[in-house]
This record gives C-alpha cells, sequence and structure tokens, in this order.
C-alpha cells in the first residue's frame, strides 16, 4: 500500500468558510455605512442631517446650530464609536486567540480595569509625579498612553498566571481576572479618594462607560493608538491560527511563537487602552462579536479580525443609537445596553461550550 | 541522512529525566522509542523536537537544530503531539489546512483530501474536529502532520515525522493502518521517529529500537537484537520472553511470564 494509490479525487471538497467570510466583509461594510450615516442622522436636536448635506450640495453655509451639532457633536461620537467598537471587538477576537478560549475578553478578565487605573492614576497623579516638560510633551496622549500600559501590564501578569507549559487554564485565567480586576479596581477607588474636584469631574464617566464625552481631541489622541492595532491585528492571524493548537504545536508548524504573543499582547493592550482611555469601560462587545463571526464564517483569524473591527463598529454604534434614544432626550449609560446584550451571550457559550473550553 | 541527539541531558524541576542520553536514527528506517512508564522516552521525543529545554544539542541532516529558523525546522520536520484539544470550532479539512500555510482556505485542497484519506477519514472533511472522538481526532493530527512534510524527500534531504505514541488512541485495525503508512513514508525515503507503547506492533513495523529506561538509552538496535528477554525484563522490570508468531519472523511478546 502506498500514498499514492490513495490519490483519488474525492468528491465534494466541504466550502471554502475563508472565501465565505471575505464575501461577509462587503456586507458588514455596507452595515457599517448605514449604522454611520444613521448614527449621524438621528440624536436629541432635530437636526436634519439629509437636509443640511442638501444645502451643502447647493453651496449654501449650514446654520450654526446644525455645524456645532453635526460637525462638533455627532461625527466626532459617531467616529469614536466606531473606533472603539473597532477595537474592542478586534482586540477580544486577538486575546481569545492568545488565550485559545472564547470566553477570553479584556472587559471579563480585568485588562480594561487594568487600563482604566491606568488613566486614572494617569488624571490623578501624572500632574505631582511627571515633570512639567513631559507632561506638556504628552499633551492629549497621556491618558490613553497610560491606559495602554495599564492593559499591557494586567495582559501580561494574566498570561504568566494562567499558563504553565504553554496550555492556559481557563478556570485560573477567569479566576485570575476576577482578582486583578477587583486590585486594580480597589487601587482606583484609593486614587478617586485622593483626586480633587477637577479631577473628580473627569473621573466620574469611567464608571460608566459612554461616547457621550466624544471631542475631537479625545478622538485624535487615541486614533493613532487604535488604528496601530487595527493595522497590525491581522498580521497576527497566521500565528493566532496555529496557536489555536497549542503554542508546542504552532512552533513546529515554523510559528515565532514567542513574537505572535508579545505582538499579541501589545495589539490587545493599545486597543484596549485606548478605547478604556476614551470612553471608559465597556463591556461585552469583545466577546459577542467573535463569537457570531465563529458561528457565521468559521473561526480563522485571517477572516476574523477584519470582520470583527467592521461587526464591533456597527454594534457599537447600534448600542450607542439605542443609549440616546431610548429615554432621549435623556442617554442611558452604553455599559447598560452593551451588557444587557453580551452578558446572556456570555452565559450561553459557557452553557454550550462548557466541554470544550476545558472547564 | 541522520537525526541525532547528542548527549541530552534533561531537568525538570529537581529531577533529572534524561542523563546524557545519545541517540540516532537514520533516514529510510521507522525508529522506535520503547521503554515504561517514565522511562524518559517522552521526555526524548520533546527533547529531540525542542519542547523542553535541554543541554546537548540535535542534528537534522547534519544541521544543529539551534541554528536553524523555525520555519527551516518547519519544512524537514513535522511533529505529532500526544493528544490535542482546539478550542475553535474547526473543522477537519481547516486543521489539515493548518499544516500547509496556518491558514484555512481552500487551494491546495489536493493534497489535504489526500492525507484525510491515507488516514482512514474519507468523508470527513466537512465534520467538525471537537465532534470527533478521540482516535479520529488522533488521525485528523497526523494527516495535518503529513501534510506539512507530504515529500518523504524534498531537495535532495530526507524529511522527518516524530511522533508521540501515534496509534494509542486506535483501535486495533487503524494502529495497522497507521503503522503501515509510517513505514511506507521510510520506505520512500523518509525519517519516522516514533515514541511507541506497543512492543508487538513495534516489533512488526519498527526497523530499529532504542530502549529508554531511568533515563538512558540502554539498548539500540534492530528490534530482534533490542526486544531480547534480558533486555526487556530488566527494562520492565518483570520477567517477559520473547517468542515468535507461527508463520512469520517478526518478534512477538508474552506476557504470561510474569503470572508464572
Amino acid at each position: 500500500m502506498t500514498l499514492a494509490t490513495f490519490d483519488r479525487s474525492a468528491g465534494a471538497v466541504p466550502q471554502d468558510r475563508v472565501a465565505a467570510a471575505r464575501r461577509l466583509s462587503l456586507w458588514l461594510a455596507l452595515l457599517l455605512a448605514c449604522v454611520m450615516a444613521a448614527s449621524l442622522a438621528i440624536g436629541a436636536a432635530g437636526t436634519n442631517l439629509w437636509s443640511a448635506l442638501l444645502s451643502l450640495a447647493r453651496g449654501e453655509a449650514l446654520s450654526v446650530v446644525d455645524r456645532t451639532i453635526l460637525w462638533d457633536i455627532r461625527l466626532p461620537r459617531t467616529l469614536m464609536g466606531a473606533l472603539v467598537g473597532a477595537a474592542l471587538a478586534v482586540s477580544g477576537a486577538v486575546m481569545q486567540g492568545l488565550f485559545r478560549n472564547p470566553l477570553a475578553d479584556p472587559g471579563i478578565v480585568g485588562v480594561s480595569a487594568g487600563a482604566g487605573l491606568g488613566a486614572i492614576a494617569a488624571i490623578v497623579l501624572g500632574a505631582s509625579l511627571l515633570p512639567a516638560a513631559v507632561m506638556a510633551a504628552l499633551g492629549a496622549y497621556l491618558v490613553p498612553l497610560a491606559a495602554f500600559a495599564g492593559g499591557w501590564l494586567s495582559t501580561i501578569v494574566l498570561y504568566r498566571v494562567s499558563t504553565r507549559g504553554g496550555r492556559t487554564s481557563v478556570a485560573t485565567m477567569l479566576l485570575a481576572g476576577i482578582a486583578l480586576g477587583a486590585l486594580a479596581g480597589a487601587v482606583s477607588g484609593l486614587l478617586v479618594y485622593a483626586a480633587d474636584d477637577q479631577q473628580l469631574r473627569d473621573l466620574t464617566f469611567w464608571g460608566l462607560g459612554s461616547l457621550a464625552g466624544a471631542t475631537w481631541a479625545k478622538l485624535l489622541a487615541a486614533a493613532p493608538i487604535i488604528a496601530l492595532a487595527l493595522v497590525g491585528a491581522p498580521l497576527l492571524a497566521r500565528g493566532l491560527n496555529a496557536l489555536a493548537l497549542g503554542e508546542a504545536a504552532a512552533g513546529h508548524l515554523g510559528i515565532a511563537v514567542e513574537r505572535v504573543k508579545t505582538l499579541a499582547i501589545l495589539a490587545v493592550a493599545g486597543a484596549t487602552g485606548a478605547a478604556v482611555a476614551v470612553s471608559g469601560g465597556i463591556g461585552f462587545i469583545g466577546i459577542v462579536v467573535p463569537h457570531l463571526l465563529r458561528l457565521a464564517s468559521g473561526p480563522d483569524h485571517r477572516a476574523l479580525l477584519p470582520n470583527a473591527a467592521l461587526l464591533g463598529a456597527s454594534l457599537l454604534l447600534g448600542a450607542d443609537l439605542v443609549s440616546r434614544t431610548v429615554i432621549s432626550p435623556a442617554e442611558l449609560p452604553i455599559g447598560i445596553v452593551t451588557a444587557i446584550l453580551g452578558a446572556p451571550v456570555f452565559l450561553w457559550i459557557l452553557l454550550r461550550r462548557r466541554m470544550v473550553v476545558d472547564l | 541522512m541522520i537525526f541525532a541527539g547528542h548527549d541530552i541531558t534533561v531537568t525538570l524541576g529537581r529531577r533529572a529525566i534524561l542523563h546524557g542520553a545519545a541517540f540516532e536514527a537514520r533516514a529510510g528506517q521507522l525508529t522506535a522509542i520503547v521503554g515504561p512508564n517514565g522511562s524518559g522516552k517522552s521526555t526524548l521525543l520533546r527533547a529531540l523536537c525542542g519542547e523542553v529545554p535541554f543541554t546537548g544539542y540535535v542534528t537534522v541532516n547534519g544541521q544543529d537544530t539551534a541554528r536553524l529558523k523555525g520555519w527551516e525546522l518547519a519544512a524537514l520536520r513535522a511533529v505529532l503531539p500526544q493528544a490535542a484539544t482546539l478550542a475553535f470550532p474547526f473543522t477537519v479539512i481547516e486543521v489539515i489546512r493548518l499544516g500547509l500555510t496556518a491558514g484555512t482556505s481552500a487551494g491546495r485542497d489536493r493534497l489535504t483530501l489526500r492525507a484525510l484519506d491515507t488516514v482512514g477519514l474519507a468523508g470527513y472533511a466537512g465534520r467538525f474536529y471537537q465532534e470527533l472522538s478521540g482516535g479520529e481526532q488522533q488521525r485528523v493530527q497526523l494527516a495535518r502532520v503529513l501534510t506539512q512534510v507530504w515529500e518523504p524527500v524534498a531537495q535532495g534531504m530526507p524529511r522527518w515525522l516524530l511522533l508521540d505514541e501515534p496509534v494509542s488512541s486506535l483501535d486495533i485495525g487503524h494502529q495497522l493502518l497507521v503503522m503501515r503508512l509510517l513505514r511506507d513514508y521510510a520506505r520512500r525515503g523518509g525519517g519516522v521517529i516514533a515514541v511507541m507503547h506497543d512492543l508487538n506492533l513495534t516489533a512488526m513495523f519498527a526497523d530499529a529500537v532504542r530502549m529508554v529506561h531511568d533515563g538512558r538509552i540502554i539498548a539500540a538496535g534492530a528490534p530482534a537484537e533490542v526486544l531480547t528477554d534480558a533486555i526487556l525484563s530488566r527494562a520492565y522490570g518483570c520477567a517477559l520472553r520473547v517468542n515468535r508468531a507461527p508463520a512469520g519472523q517478526a518478534t512477538w511478546l508474552l506476557p504470561h511470564m510474569a503470572s508464572a
């Protein structure tokens, strides 16, 4: 019996899920465009996007009110929602690939809390610890960078604690995440005690998680970090695919495992940190989006990561639309909307896949 | 061309698992590593493929593995782990495609489907890996590993399969299928190194046997030279007697002496 005797052209080649996922990308891009348009068009103020666009097209100037609402409020909020949603979904997907299980999410395992701690520390202690020249040089980037550092540290600690001999224990990861989150929360609480009134006002919105504070300045501070992580993440796709087999097996396939791990941790910390710095802790986007996409088109990260960015952006903008229209003109914190959506999905994965994720 | 480990010492925690083991396997042969539980046979294989830290050095086709890049090594040898669980819902064919490019898109599917056929899983391509039995999963992993180094000889150099108990969760029919497949890979010029638990299959299919005992290779040679009453009884700590199958030439074992 030789291998050659087996060469019969086997019947139906199963459909290529990566090709299907690429087609899905087009639909997701279309969806994002629609949601972004809706996000620009709908709001507490009665400004009509279409009449504004029409008057622009006719070469007329916008009224001051319309200009302020569209340009200074809705556009930065829409762009930031898209950017933050993409960042949260992609960092969820990357983290799940890195930890080899579908329950890893920056919000659940304490990375967002670590990033929040970094941001709070920067606001409360920055001025007293850092020389004025450094503060001035960093400017608006100080808080996103500090959040990135906090997220990075907590991801590294989490990975070290929960991975032994190239295998990650899901139970250890979730428990370590609880401890890390609690610790970061406690230190953050201490810092809040030390804060003065102005700093307290800056801090208030963190607990809630909201896009309401969107400004061009915040957007521009977070955008480069998030963009870097979003552009870099797909380069990790092959490595993350191979990591699904375990660290050793990935190495035997010729993947530079240590480099993939380091870059994945940096990408997660960058995207999560920058997102937390501008919008506080918004949970569950990172777990719902990759899970839905794996159901729809398979777990290959080469398609999963770009699609997660598109769907994450759409989903967060959708949640933001809900949060600012259901009790308009007041706003529901967006974290409530995403949690109502996401927590049941998390439980569902937990129940359905308990065996598979080795709990 | 040989795959060799020189003076391999592995210490895990404070305990030395291997003490300066010297290992050699030839291309064109199926080399079996055997030994009792805890003898260090799996650790030897893991040192040979670089999974555990060790002192000493390993050469493939005369090249020091420490000087080869990961992808260069991946083109020369593939490694089958003992058991592998997957956290994500990959289909069977997607797992095998990981052996090609670490991607799951179709492309060179003639090869992946042939590999699947070879391990007796034709028609399983679209099934979910997580829903297969342990033995089926093991064969899917074998197909992935075969796909990685499909041609036993490439650019005049033999390629190598390193396998940790490749038939441990298979029924006897599939054990024979896989062992024939491995022997065939060696016949066509490749090198096969397998940690084996089953001494009868080893006697039937191996061209060379290395007996590991207490972290040392205590015997090396053809099956008939290594699988002897004296060596087996010493290594496994019980009276074993080798016998001959009535019709064939292969060595076979009789554990019945132990209870006598």
